[in-house]
């Protein structure tokens, strides 16, 4: 029986491969991509970096459609068990707790960092949200229940802004009078900033939070 | 001049065949720990790779998710997984 399933799962893989090659050979091919439509819009965006403009303006429903995924995900992962142990971990190294005293800090003003510099240069909310994930990841290493005896319900609390302050914003573009997620030109800079600060600290705590579990506080997991 | 865009294709070629050899070793080596090395391995030289391609915005959300967090999390989940049976996960 497994033998059987197994070929017929094998012939469904080549269908699908024989599909993915014959739509890769239809693409037509476009020269010159859309660069030169958004180099001509960025003065609208609000933002002088390209990439943050297209992510945060031009295609901003699909950004804020990632980031419904990502809080998805950690509910599917929350889903799948109830109580998540904390890892055994030998966390009594000298050096460990030493480097990540040090470098905690820094990892936090890299993020912020990164979520400045996102308006004129690479960086942005998924990047300074990683690094903020990783100095959180750092410290789980060092003291798996750091955020259970500190932050433990603010880390929670912290899960839904940045979905909410995106809807927010794209509805309170509507009633300014444009479509969802049309910002007004003149604080189009303000509000992606106040979006990108919110998802950085909401993508941060849901990556952390797939990494460490959700240490037992209340009792009630 | 020649000689730079030389290197330039001897280093492309390299880490293109790095990344497919890494790519490969991760799918089918036996050793889940090992697997995950190799992806975090990957996570990096990709990293280099969407530099070489001038997309530095990549590069970044490559290295701090793809190699650091993702590495992460695949070592907590390996690590809340039973010791893995050795011999009898589906072989390719």
């Amino acid at each position: 029986m497994t033998g059987m399933l197994r070929w017929a799962f094998a012939g469904l893989l080549a269908l699908l491969a024989v599909g993915l090659v014959s739509v890769v050979l239809q693409i037509p091919e476009i020269g010159g991509g859309l660069r030169s439509q958004v180099m001509a819009q960025l003065p609208e965006s609000g933002v002088d970096h390209a990439v943050t403009a297209v992510l945060l303006n031009f295609r901003g429903y699909d950004t804020f459609l990632e980031l419904v995924v990502l809080l998805l995900a950690l509910f599917g992962a929350w889903g799948l068990s109830d109580s998540i142990d904390e890892a055994q971990l030998d966390t009594d190294i000298a050096v460990l707790t030493e480097l990540v005293a040090f470098l905690v800090p820094v990892l936090i003003l890299v993020a912020a960092y990164l979520l400045w510099v996102g308006a004129y240069s690479p960086g942005g909310a998924f990047q300074g949200g990683a690094v903020l994930a990783g100095a959180g990841v750092l410290l789980s290493l060092c003291d798996p229940g750091w955020r259970s005896r500190r932050i433990e319900r603010t880390a929670e609390l912290l899960l839904v802004p940045g979905v909410l302050v995106f809807l927010l914003v794209g509805l309170g573009s509507m009633l300014l009078g444009g479509q969802f997620l049309e910002y007004p030109k003149d604080i189009a800079g303000s509000l992606i900033l106040l979006i990108e600060a919110f998802a950085m600290l909401s993508i941060a705590v849901t990556l952390h939070t797939l990494f460490a579990g959700t240490p037992r506080v209340g009792g009630d997991r | 001049m020649v000689a730079m865009t030389l290197l330039n294709w001897a280093f492309d070629i390299a880490l293109g065949s790095a990344l497919l050899w890494l790519a490969w070793r991760c799918l089918f080596t036996r050793n889940l720990f090992e697997s995950v090395v190799l992806f975090v391995a990957f996570g990096l030289l990709m990293t280099i790779a969407w530099m070489r391609l001038e997309a530095p915005d990549v590069a970044m959300a490559e290295a701090a998710i793809g190699a650091g967090l993702t590495g992460a999390l695949l070592m907590s989940a390996l690590a809340r997984l039973e010791r893995p049976r050795t011999g009898q996960e589906d072989s390719p």
